[in-house]
C-alpha cells in the first residue's frame, strides 16, 4: 500500500533559499517551526507568514524551485486530515491574509481573504443583516481558506447547499507563481472553468486559496429548533424521509445518535414569524412527538465534541443515500454488540455525517473503520478517516476509494503542481 | 473524410451514420444561426458503448469531435468543426432511474430537461434548472453550458443538481465522477465538468436532484413606469432579506413583443417586474404583502398576483416566449448574456439606452433581475448592409460594458464560439491559462469542441507557467489576434 512507504527524507531548505524569502517577505514573516507545528507527527522546517496574496504566491515560487514540498495553512483547525505528508518543508500560512476586503451587501456577495476567520466574517456581514449560510466546525477558529480546502459543511446544507454551492469566485496561488482568478462576483456566471469547485475540498493540493468570493444570505428574522425523538434506527430514517418528502423547507435537519442513547432527529426553521409557527404545526402532522428545544442552539453544535481526545478513537466523515441510515444505524448497533466498542453520529438529512468510533484496540478501530467504509463504499457513499491514533493512519489510506477517476484526478494534479510540492501524498491516491 | 475512417464509424452506429450533405445542413449551426459550419459526419450512437468506440476512433485518427444535445444553445457551443465530425446525443434520450426517497433521477444526455418534470411531477417533485428552452433542449447539453433558467436566483443552476456523471473521455477511456450520494472523496470534477461546454469529454450518464414541489407558488406583475423604479423594487425586495424564486424584468419593447406573440395581457408599461415567491402558505402570503408594498411604495401603479395555475402559466409563458417574440417586432436580433452585480442595474440600464440611440439601433431588454443577469436583445434588419455588424458590435459592447461593472460575459449561455475573444477581456492570461490547464488534463490533443471558449489553444506540452511567446511568434512570424 502506497500510504505505508517510508516517506523519503525531505530536502533541507538551502540557506540561499531562506534568504531569498526573507527578501522577499522581511525577517519576521518567517520562523523556525515547533513541535506544535507538526502534521500528523511531521515537523516542517520553517513557517512562512505572507502579508499579500502575491507574497505568499512569489514564496510558493521560491519554495517550488528548490523543489521544497509546502502545506498550506490557515488556522491548522483541521491540520491533521488527510494522510500523513511524505514531506513537509515550508508550512505556508495564510494567518496574515485575513482580511475581509468587500462586503457588496445590496449584491449580496463578499470578497474575503483566504485567512479570515468565520466568525469574523459573520461577524462582519452581519451588520447588514445577512450571513454566509454555512455552519463549519469551530466557527471561532477556522479560516474561509481552511474550510474550503476541505469543504466542511454542516447541516444548513439541507436548504443552502454546501461550500460548492455558495463559493462563485476564488484566487489560487500555483507552486510556480501564478496567480490566478476565476468565477467572479456576480452569483450567476458560466465563463470559463468553475475552478471555484475544483479549488473546493481538493485540501490545498493543487494551489493555495489566496481569496474568495461567495454568494450570502439574509440573516432569517425568526428560528425555532425542534427535537424529535424516535425509539429505533427505523423510526429515525422514517421521520427524517417523511420530513424531506414534506413541503416542509427547514434551514437544517441532523440526525444524532450513539451506542448510548436512543437517537434524536433535530429540525431548523427559519423565516418570518408567521411562517415558522406554521411550519412547526406543519411539522408535528407529518411526525410526532416534537419538543421544541428552546434557542441555545447547543444541538446544532454537537459535532465538535466528536472529535475529543481518547485512546484508539477514530473520526470519520461518511456519505450515504438517506435510505441507508437505518441500515447504517443497525450495523454500528451490530458492531457495538461483537466489540463493545461506543460510537456516536450526527448525520445530515442530506446524507453526510461525522462518526465518532472508540474501540477496545487500534487493531479493533481498524476492523470497524474498514468494515464500514465497506458499507458505505458498497451503497455508493464513502467513509473518510478525519482522525485517529497515528498507528491507524500509517497503515490506513484515510480516503477510501476514488474509484476509475484517480487516473483523471492525478493529471489534473500534475497539471497544476506538476512537482508535487503541496501538502504531498495528503490526498486520494497518494496525491 | 476517408471511405475508411467512415466504415469504421458506421461499424459502430449503423445507420446512425450522416454523411448526405443535404441532411448534415442540419448540424451546421445552434441556436446562434450566423456561424455555420458543416461537418464531416454526424454519429448519432444509442450507448456508452457506442459512444466510447466512436471517440476512441477519433482519438486514435485525432479527428475533432463536437458532442450535441438538441442544438438550442446560443453561443455556438456545437458549432460544428471543418475536419471534425458531431456526435448527437439525440438517441440517448432515457430515464434510467427515478429515486423517489431520495430525490434523484439518472439519465441519459439525450433525455428533455421537461420530461423530467413530467416523470416526477406526479410524486410531487420537480427538475429545478428552467431554461426557457426547457421544452426542447436536452439535459446532455444543459450539462455542457451549466444552463440557468429564471428559477436559479433560489434554486440554483444545473451545477448545483448535477451529482454524478458518467464521462467518456476524448482519449476513449470512461469515468465515473461523483454519484448518487455527497462528497465522494478526490475532487469535484462534475463541478468542473458541468459548464465546460463540450470541452472536457462526453456525458452519458448523469445522475440528477429532484426537489420537491412548493407548497405554494405566488406570482405577482408589477407595472412601472421605468427601469429605474421597478430596479429599486429589485433591490428593496432584496434588501429586506428576501429570497424569490425568481424575479424577471422586461422592458417596454420586450413586453410589446411577447404581447404581440402570445397575449399574456401584460400591462403596458415601462417596465414590468414578475416576481414569484414559493414555500410554506404562511410564509408566502406574508412576504406575497410584503413585495406588493415594496413595488406600489417603488412606484408600480399596477400590481397584479396571478389568480390561478393557468393564469401563472400565463404570465411564465410570455416571459419565456420573449426572445422568439422578437421576430414580431424586427426581422433579426441578436440575443446577450451578460451578467452585472444587482446594484448596477439602473446604471447599466441608462447606458444601453444611449449605446442603443447612438447607434440607431433598438435594445430590447428581458432579464432575470435577481441575480443581475441581462438579456438584452440587439434589434436589426440583415438587408440593411453593415447592420448585422453594427449590431453585433452594439451586442459586444454591451458584455464589455458588463465586464466594466464587474460582471461576466456570460450567465447561462455560454462562451462558446461566439464569446470566447471576450474571455481576454474578463480575464488576465494567468487566469486563463490556469484554467486550461484541466483542459489538457482531460483533453492534452485538444480532440473535444476545440476552439472554443478559449481566445486560444494551450499546448498542453508547454511548460506549465506564465504565459510565454512562441518562438515563431517572437520571431514575427506569427501573432495571435
Amino acid at each position: 500500500m502506497e500510504a505505508s512507504r517510508v516517506p523519503p527524507i525531505p530536502p533541507l531548505i538551502a540557506n540561499t533559499v531562506r534568504s531569498d524569502l526573507k527578501t522577499l517577505l522581511g525577517e519576521s514573516h518567517l520562523r523556525p517551526a515547533l513541535l506544535a507545528d507538526a502534521i500528523d507527527g511531521v515537523v516542517p522546517e520553517t513557517i512562512v507568514e505572507p502579508c499579500s496574496a502575491s507574497d505568499l504566491a512569489s514564496a510558493l515560487k521560491i519554495s517550488s524551485e528548490a523543489g521544497l514540498s509546502a502545506i498550506p495553512r490557515g488556522s491548522g483547525s483541521k491540520i491533521g486530515w488527510g494522510n500523513r505528508p511524505t514531506a513537509a518543508n515550508l508550512v505556508l500560512s495564510t494567518g496574515r491574509l485575513n482580511q475581509v476586503l468587500e462586503h457588496a451587501w445590496g449584491d449580496m456577495t463578499a470578497t474575503v481573504e483566504a485567512g479570515c476567520v468565520f466568525s469574523d466574517l459573520q461577524h462582519t456581514l452581519a451588520r447588514h443583516g445577512q450571513r454566509l449560510a454555512l455552519d463549519p466546525l469551530w466557527p471561532g477558529r477556522a479560516t474561509i481558506g481552511g474550510i474550503l480546502a476541505t469543504n466542511d459543511s454542516g447541516a444548513m446544507r439541507a436548504r443552502f447547499g454546501s461550500l460548492r454551492d455558495l463559493v462563485i469566485g476564488i484566487t489560487l496561488a500555483l507552486p510556480d507563481g501564478t496567480l490566478a482568478k476565476s468565477g467572479g462576483k456576480v452569483v450567476k456566471n458560466v465563463a470559463g472553468y468553475d475552478l471555484p469547485k475544483l479549488a473546493t475540498g481538493s485540501l490545498g493540493t493543487l494551489g493555495v486559496i489566496t481569496q474568495a468570493i461567495f454568494r450570502l444570505h439574509p440573516v432569517p428574522t425568526h428560528a425555532r429548533s425542534v427535537t424529535i425523538g424516535a425509539k429505533d434506527s427505523g423510526a429515525v430514517q422514517a421521520a427524517v424521509l417523511a420530513i424531506l418528502d414534506s413541503q416542509l423547507v427547514p434551514s437544517a435537519i441532523q440526525i444524532r445518535a450513539s451506542s448510548s442513547s436512543t437517537p434524536l432527529v433535530d429540525v431548523l426553521f427559519e423565516g418570518t414569524a408567521a411562517g415558522c409557527d406554521a411550519q412547526l404545526q406543519q411539522l408535528a402532522r407529518v411526525v410526532s412527538p416534537c419538543v421544541e428545544n428552546g434557542s441555545d442552539g447547543s444541538s446544532w453544535v454537537a459535532r465538535e465534541p466528536l472529535f475529543e481526545e481518547s485512546p484508539n478513537t477514530a473520526v470519520c466523515k461518511i456519505s450515504l443515500l438517506p435510505s441507508d441510515f437505518g441500515r447504517l444505524l443497525n450495523r454500528l448497533a451490530r458492531l457495538a454488540g461483537a466489540s463493545e466498542s461506543f460510537w456516536a453520529l450526527i448525520l445530515q438529512s442530506v446524507g453526510v455525517g461525522l462518526l465518532r468510533l472508540e474501540a477496545a484496540s487500534v487493531d479493533g478501530l481498524r476492523a470497524a473503520v474498514l468494515d464500514l467504509r465497506s458499507y458505505a463504499e458498497s451503497s455508493g457513499g464513502a467513509l473518510v478517516i478525519l482522525k485517529c491514533p497515528s498507528e491507524l493512519k500509517s497503515g490506513t489510506d484515510v480516503w477510501g476509494s476514488a474509484g476509475d477517476a484517480l487516473p483523471l484526478m492525478r493529471s489534473v494534479k500534475a497539471q497544476f503542481d506538476p512537482s508535487g510540492v503541496l501538502n504531498p501524498g495528503r490526498f486520494v491516491g497518494s496525491i | 473524410m476517408e471511405t475508411q475512417v467512415l466504415d469504421e464509424f458506421r461499424e459502430v452506429v449503423g445507420k446512425g451514420l450522416i454523411t448526405d450533405k443535404s441532411q448534415l445542413h442540419t448540424y451546421e449551426c445552434d441556436g446562434l444561426t450566423n456561424f455555420r459550419v458543416l461537418p464531416q459526419a454526424v454519429l448519432l450512437p444509442t450507448s456508452t458503448e457506442q459512444v466510447q468506440a466512436l471517440v476512441r476512433i477519433c482519438s486514435q485518427r485525432k479527428i475533432p469531435f463536437v458532442a450535441r444535445g438538441s442544438g438550442t444553445g446560443l453561443s455556438g457551443g456545437a458549432l460544428p468543426h471543418e475536419n471534425g465530425v458531431v456526435i448527437s446525443l439525440a438517441r440517448m434520450n432515457r430515464i434510467l432511474e427515478v429515486d423517489l426517497v431520495n430525490a434523484r433521477v439518472v439519465v441519459e444526455p439525450g433525455v428533455i430537461n421537461a420530461e423530467i418534470t413530467q416523470r416526477v411531477s406526479p410524486h410531487g417533485y420537480f427538475y429545478a434548472p428552467d431554461p426557457s428552452s426547457l421544452s426542447v433542449c436536452s439535459i446532455g447539453g444543459n450539462v455542457a453550458e451549466n444552463a440557468g433558467g429564471a428559477h436559479c436566483l433560489k434554486y440554483g443552476f444545473t451545477t448545483t443538481h448535477v451529482l454524478g456523471l458518467e464521462v467518456v473521455l476524448p482519449d476513449g477511456s470512461l469515468v465515473h465522477v461523483g454519484g448518487k450520494a455527497l462528497d465522494r472523496p478526490g475532487y469535484d470534477l462534475p463541478g468542473i465538468f458541468v459548464g465546460s461546454e463540450g470541452t472536457l469529454g462526453i456525458t452519458t450518464r448523469i445522475a440528477l436532484r429532484i426537489v420537491k414541489q412548493p407548497e405554494t407558488i405566488r406570482t405577482l406583475l408589477a407595472a412601472f413606469n421605468s427601469s429605474n423604479e421597478a430596479g429599486a423594487a429589485v433591490s428593496e425586495i432584496i434588501a429586506a432579506g428576501m429570497l424569490p424564486a425568481a424575479i424577471e424584468m422586461m422592458d417596454n419593447l420586450a413586453i410589446q413583443a411577447s404581447e404581440a406573440a402570445v397575449h399574456a395581457g401584460y400591462p403596458n408599461c415601462g417596465a414590468l417586474l414578475l416576481v414569484e415567491l414559493d414555500g410554506p402558505l404562511a410564509e408566502v402570503e406574508c412576504l406575497t404583502d410584503r413585495v406588493d408594498k415594496i413595488c406600489t411604495q417603488c412606484g408600480a401603479w399596477e400590481v397584479r398576483v396571478a389568480q390561478s395555475e393557468s393564469e401563472r402559466m400565463m404570465v411564465w409563458k410570455g416571459r419565456k416566449a420573449a426572445f422568439a417574440a422578437m421576430g414580431r417586432i424586427s426581422p433579426n436580433y441578436i440575443v446577450q448574456d451578460g451578467v452585472i452585480p444587482r446594484t448596477a442595474l439602473p446604471q447599466v440600464l441608462a447606458q444601453i439606452e444611449q449605446m442603443s440611440a447612438a447607434e440607431g439601433l433598438r435594445v430590447a431588454n428581458v432579464f432575470h433581475a435577481g441575480d443581475g443577469n441581462l438579456h438584452p436583445l440587439v434589434l436589426y434588419d440583415r438587408r440593411i448592409a453593415g447592420q448585422e455588424e453594427r449590431a453585433f458590435e452594439l451586442s459586444i459592447n454591451i458584455l464589455r460594458l458588463c465586464i466594466k461593472h464587474g460582471g461576466s460575459i456570460t450567465g447561462e449561455h455560454g462562451v462558446g464560439e461566439e464569446k470566447k475573444m471576450m474571455m481576454s477581456e474578463m480575464f488576465a492570461e494567468p487566469d486563463l491559462d490556469t484554467m486550461q490547464r484541466v483542459r489538457c488534463a482531460f483533453d492534452p490533443e485538444h480532440l473535444s469542441n476545440p476552439g472554443k471558449v478559449f481566445p486560444r489553444t494551450r499546448l498542453c506540452a508547454e511548460k506549465t507557467g506564465p504565459y510565454q511567446p512562441h518562438p515563431l511568434e517572437l520571431s514575427g512570424a506569427a501573432q495571435f489576434f
